[in-house]
């Protein structure tokens, strides 16, 4: 494939000039919300912040925090700073755990989440020659609108499949070619199923690369998938609260994530202390965007954990790039004290050769924490004896123990009997939250 | 020798229910059965009358299954019996896995079914010990 890049002049800009770019942006996005978005406005006189305060890019630490709850407490248009004639589309977060997050966006938020995500499209060798499917669900969510419109942009011919029917996906995949597949990590490893159990060989799919976002997933579950549909596995980054994907995308060199650093500056904080950290050290992602209209936001704590890395990357990119996200401040157990990341299950289950299915359940029981994991059965594992049962049994605990470092229950169950998803996966029941 | 058939079975309601219920449908009949469990998970060895078929079906209802050999034996009913064939097998150096009976009496000697780890071995002594063993087809016609 092809190295290509679809905004040289952004992408590959001189890093002291970007800084300029970005200095003039968040002065103005630091304007913007000052005067139009009157619970930042607060925030920012609580804080003694004047917006002629920020002078350099340093100066951003000056500026409050904005959080889920913020947007949450002045739902549905408190952070709006367009007027409504001005936003053209919502999209919006689920909202399962209390109210829903309602972004807006004006034709150039659109305009500039189209680019970014046309970027990330072209960093992984789509063209206008490419078949693109869109796996990610339609609607509120920004992962199928969003890829969408990015891939229309590059002249690429999209199905819009949306999420479900894993039999017409596969049937699509395999009769229009697909080169690229968007969709969540999970789903993908669903479709892979999907397609074993089809009429259909691998070799006969074009599929070539997989954009898979919108969870975190381990660099195991990335071999797995690139081996199991015969591609390369490409991490995508977004958020509602920011845009939705292409905030930030890994390039076919497959080393971290090229931020698109003109529209979105990131920081990585002490999630405890809230004070920056230094590039490469892991800790909470903030966002700012620096070019919306509709909602901006500034210093946005993402819950994500990753570290940030600079220097030109072997693709041409001079922009700043996110490691995997190693969890979310939310996804994570804290378990008898220590923490435990569902993606650490994941990793240990793909060591030992086995399908990452799982779900974990979490209970206090006589004021101890208590953890069950439940993994899949396979026909390899199974023997009529106890105790060579047992001993597979032994094998799975030891090396998620080894992993995680507490003990917990395993469960084995019959295959396949476990959830599968497709969209965000939700493998955790934390029942010590009733 | 004899096929049997084990099922992998989770410690769940309803799942033994449900598995019987797929081999009653396919007009699979049991010919024995024992299950062995732990508190996370069951693993059942059965007897049937048409092992390939009762495979396939609970393959394609997803169950996790294999088949292994077992020895049909045909131990004397009286006291001593078993504990005569057991040395048997001991004296031979074959180590007994596990092992359950069968429902049905077979020409007045118990049948019980022998999971062994050198089976052509124990086939061997028990059988020059004059101990007879049932194939699958006797055991059918049983």
């Amino acid at each position: 494939m092809e190295n290509r890049i679809w905004d040289p002049i952004h992408e590959c800009m001189d890093p002291e000039q970007r800084r300029q770019l970005q200095l003039n942006r968040l002065k103005m996005t630091v304007a913007r919300c000052y005067a139009l978005q009157a619970p930042y406005r607060a925030k920012m006189d609580a804080a003694g912040v004047k917006p002629e305060d920020i002078q350099t890019l340093e100066d951003i630490a000056l500026l409050p925090f904005n959080t889920k709850q913020d947007l949450r407490d002045h739902y549905p248009k408190g952070y709006f700073a367009a007027d409504q004639a001005d936003m053209v589309r919502i999209h919006s977060t689920s909202g399962t755990t209390g109210n829903p997050v309602i972004m807006g966006y004006t034709h150039k938020d659109l305009d500039v989440w189209q680019e970014c995500m046309a970027r990330a499209l072209t960093s992984v060798g789509a063209d206008q020659t490419s078949v693109v499917q869109v796996s990610y669900g339609y609607g509120l969510f920004t992962g199928g609108l969003g890829a969408h419109d990015g891939a229309q942009r590059i002249g690429a011919l999209v199905i819009p499949t949306s999420g479900g029917n894993t039999h017409r996906q596969v049937q699509l995949m395999h009769d229009m070619g697909t080169t690229h597949l968007c969709c969540t990590p999970s789903y993908a490893l669903y479709l892979a199923e999907a397609i074993e159990a089809s009429p259909y060989s691998l070799e006969e799919f074009k599929l070539r690369v997989g954009l898979f976002g919108a969870e975190a997933w381990s660099e195991d579950m990335r071999a797995e998938l690139e081996k199991r549909l015969n591609i390369k596995a490409r991490d995508i980054y977004g958020l509602t609260e920011v845009t939705g994907p292409s905030v930030s995308m890994q390039c076919l060199e497959g080393v971290g994530m090229h931020v698109q650093e003109d529209h979105f500056y990131p920081e990585i904080i002490d999630p405890d202390t809230l004070k920056p950290l230094p590039d490469g050290q892991v800790g909470e992602l903030v966002f700012s965007t620096i070019s919306k209209e509709g909602v901006p936001l500034l210093r946005y704590r993402t819950r994500d954990l990753c570290s940030l890395t600079r220097g030109t990357c072997v693709c041409g990119r001079t922009t700043v790039r996110m490691s995997r996200i190693l969890g979310r401040t939310d996804d994570m157990l804290i378990i008898r004290g220590v923490n435990v990341f569902p993606t650490q299950i994941e990793s240990a289950l793909l060591n030992l050769g086995m399908e990452p299915n799982y779900m974990i359940t979490v209970d206090r029981i006589n004021n101890l924490d208590q953890m069950q994991v439940e993994v899949e059965m396979s026909d390899a594992m199974f023997s009529d004896e106890m105790r060579q049962v047992e001993a597979v049994e032994n094998r799975i605990r030891k090396e998620i123990e080894n992993i995680i470092g507490i003990s917990f229950k395993l469960k084995l169950c019959e295959p396949k009997s476990l959830p599968r998803f497709e969209g965000k996966s939700k493998r955790v029941k934390d029942l010590r939250k009733r | 020798m004899v096929k049997q058939l084990s099922v992998f079975l989770e410690n769940s309601k309803g799942r033994l229910a449900s598995m019987t219920r797929a081999l009653g449908d396919a007009g699979i009949d049991l010919l024995a059965l024992s299950i062995a469990d732990t508190t996370s998970f069951g693993i059942l060895r059965a007897i049937v009358d048409d092992t390939d078929k009762a495979m396939a079906v609970l393959k394609e209802a997803g169950y996790t299954v294999n088949t292994t050999e077992v020895l049909a034996v045909l131990v004397p009913d009286s006291p001593g019996g078993l504990a005569g064939v057991l040395g048997l097998l001991n004296d031979a150096h074959v180590n007994v896995e596990y092992l359950y009976s069968f429902v049905r009496k077979a020409q007045g000697n118990a049948l019980i079914l022998f999971k062994v780890d050198r089976v052509s071995e124990a086939a061997r002594v028990l059988h020059e010990a004059g101990i007879q063993m049932l194939d699958q087809p006797e055991i059918i016609a049983l």
